[in-house]
């Protein structure tokens, strides 16, 4: 891959990012203030994206959706990864059963198409953006327990770890102190890669209304307020779709070139 | 290949045991209290105690588990709290809906992806070969909500070439055979019902294949570019074999059993697209009816599709391996 996708890709997310801190003060108007008189009026001057049912401004409305978007991210994607670093560290250090058991574990969960699995975890915990946010970081809890497990596998014998463990360092102390940080790169690289499709099934749910709710401006429920207006007022739910989309390019790209730039297999081809 | 199915068999019984526990605990151990759910929030204690214990709920979490299991195997999943029907049995009926659904998406995925991989694999960064990459990233980042919103707003409100949703136009019935609309009007001899249904499948169809076919395409492609610099391949060139041979004998036949591979792991996908797909097309599917009982907290309907969903899914998966198994020897014996 050359370097222009790199470039694309971190410009977008550095912008996604600079919008979650900077929402406040870059959006036009508040997010929830309503004004009545500019209902479903289409894009203008002073309402770039056009504003909703509401007469909220649909710009700042997306603007300050990139919060929820990113909070998803680090807690959704942040809890998968703790939930599956810790399960595939436990599985791959101590092998035979523990290992068994971790890894049928991860089998069963990904039996599960993961759409399904996150609908019957909301289901339980009922609907909302916690629980939404939960239910898509254990769906993607098993991908990140596999990929460490198999690091684990592959690190346990290396000279390092046996002379960590002929000096008589714990087993915990290798696994923190010298496996976790050895598998760094590719964790980094998943969680990257991972970031777009947490962003995706965060405002899926929210889209099906059992994420977070209205009048949040999550894009997967402004999409989902702009599906009932859809053939009326096309740019409500145009924007926000737009939003995810390029996003979620952007982290596509930044994740595919760590991917390439780190590893040696990708690298050869 | 007998005992490596064998195998495979019971990994998939361990499996499914998983799957009813993990489907039980999550429906009966997770905060919320059934009783409650269902009789709401204004219940006397009275009602709530004669509840659980006509459901079983005061009993033992692991003889619960037995019961629901042995229930579950002879298909006994309770009735739905909305239409009275047996749970699974409104399951089923929704069922055709999502398969002739994920079916078509599947045959749109294969049937570009394949040959676009191809021809953008047998020049790699060529021309062909970055429109196609671009247009994949674009596949994969596209949400599926978003993408069937557009193709509605396009291809239904402004050129009005294809119906807004639904799965035939209100009033025209296809008779019931399969429960898939394009079939049973096919078995019916009806041209004019195949058409119609044919108009109503297409925009959701082509939004869940969107996925789909930027990963098919894109495996393709690497294959074939893996495959291409293997010894067998130069060999091939270096006897002086035109390379038009080269491309389908050496390269593509191997190329493909990955390929197959990744396109029977692609149901996944359909399945939870089409959660999505029906939801924005008012499509009577699976999916759909799963999120309307969460929506509506009717959750004998909710167990019964999860299980019904992820036995297909942990099936199809099954049927993909033993394919695998069958077209590269070197999995058996692993």
């Amino acid at each position: 891959m050359t370097r222009t996708p790199a470039r694309i890709g971190l410009a977008i997310v550095v912008v996604f990012l600079a919008l979650c801190a900077g929402a406040g003060w870059i959006a036009p108007y508040d997010p929830f203030d309503q004004d009545l008189s500019a209902a479903l009026s289409p894009p203008s001057a002073e309402h770039w994206f056009g504003a909703d049912q509401y007469g909220r401004d649909m710009l700042s409305r997306v603007m300050h959706g990139t919060r929820t978007a990113l909070l998803a991210v680090v807690v959704a994607d942040g809890l998968a990864l703790v939930l599956g670093c810790g399960l595939g560290l436990i599985a791959g250090f101590f092998g035979g059963r523990v290992d068994a058991v971790a890894m049928r574990l991860t089998d069963v969960l990904l039996a599960f198409p993961y759409l399904l699995l996150a609908l019957i975890i909301v289901a339980a915990l009922g609907p909302g953006l916690t629980n939404s946010m939960i239910a898509i970081g254990i769906v993607y809890t098993p991908q990140y327990a596999r990929l460490i497990r198999g690091q684990v596998l592959a690190v346990r014998q290396a000279d390092y770890v046996r002379a960590a463990r002929a000096l008589g360092a714990a087993r915990i102390r290798i696994m923190l102190r010298h496996v976790l940080p050895n598998s760094f790169t590719p964790i980094l690289v998943m969680a990257t890669l991972q970031a777009g499709s947490v962003i995706v099934e965060t405002a899926g749910l929210s889209f099906l209304g059992l994420g977070a709710q209205p009048p949040s401006p999550d894009w997967g429920a402004l999409l989902s307020d702009g599906q009932s207006y859809f053939l009326t007022a096309w740019w409500i739910a145009t924007f926000p779709g737009l939003a995810i989309f390029i996003v979620v390019i952007g982290f596509n790209l930044l994740g595919d070139t760590l991917r390439d730039r780190f590893d040696p297999r990708r690298l050869a081809r | 290949m007998a005992r490596y199915t064998l195998s495979r068999l019971g990994q998939l019984i361990l499996v499914l045991v998983g799957v009813s526990i993990v489907v039980f605990f999550t429906m009966h151990v997770l905060p919320g209290d059934v009783a409650t759910l269902l009789l709401g929030e204004r219940a006397t204690e009275a009602q709530l105690t004669q509840l659980r214990h006509q459901l079983g709920l005061d009993q033992p979490v692991w003889l619960q588990y037995l019961q629901f299991a042995a229930q579950a195997v002879r298909g006994e999943l309770g009735v739905s709290l909305r239409s009275n029907h047996a749970a699974l049995a409104d399951v089923w009926t929704a069922f055709p809906v999502t398969f002739q659904l994920a079916l078509t998406s599947l045959i749109l995925a294969t049937g570009i992806g394949v040959p676009l991989g191809v021809l953008a694999g047998t020049k790699p960064n060529g021309w062909l070969d970055n429109i196609v990459l671009t247009a994949t990233l674009f596949g994969v980042s596209m949400p599926i909500f978003w993408l069937g919103l557009m193709l509605l707003l396009l291809f239904g409100a402004w050129l009005e070439w294809l119906p807004i949703g639904g799965l035939m136009p209100t009033g025209v019935d296809v008779p019931r055979i399969t429960g898939m609309t394009v079939l049973d009007s096919l078995i019916a001899g009806r041209a004019d019902l195949l058409w119609i249904s044919l108009r109503y499948l297409t925009l959701p169809a082509v939004a869940l294949a969107s996925i789909p076919l930027a990963m098919i395409t894109r495996i393709t492609r690497s294959e074939m570019l893996a495959t291409a610099s293997l010894d067998h391949v130069r060999t091939a060139r270096a006897k002086g074999m035109p390379e038009r041979l080269v491309i389908v004998r050496h390269i593509l036949r191997n190329a493909l059993i990955p390929v197959v591979t990744v396109i029977g792991l692609q149901l996944g996908l359909l399945l939870s697209g089409a959660v999505l797909t029906e939801t924005i097309f008012a499509l009577p599917g699976l999916g759909r009816l799963m999120v309307d009982s969460i929506l509506s907290r009717d959750y004998p309907v909710v167990q019964a599709g999860a299980l019904f969903i992820a036995f297909v899914f942990v099936l199809v998966n099954l049927l993909v391996d033993l394919c695998y198994a069958l077209l590269d020897p070197r999995i058996r014996r692993a």
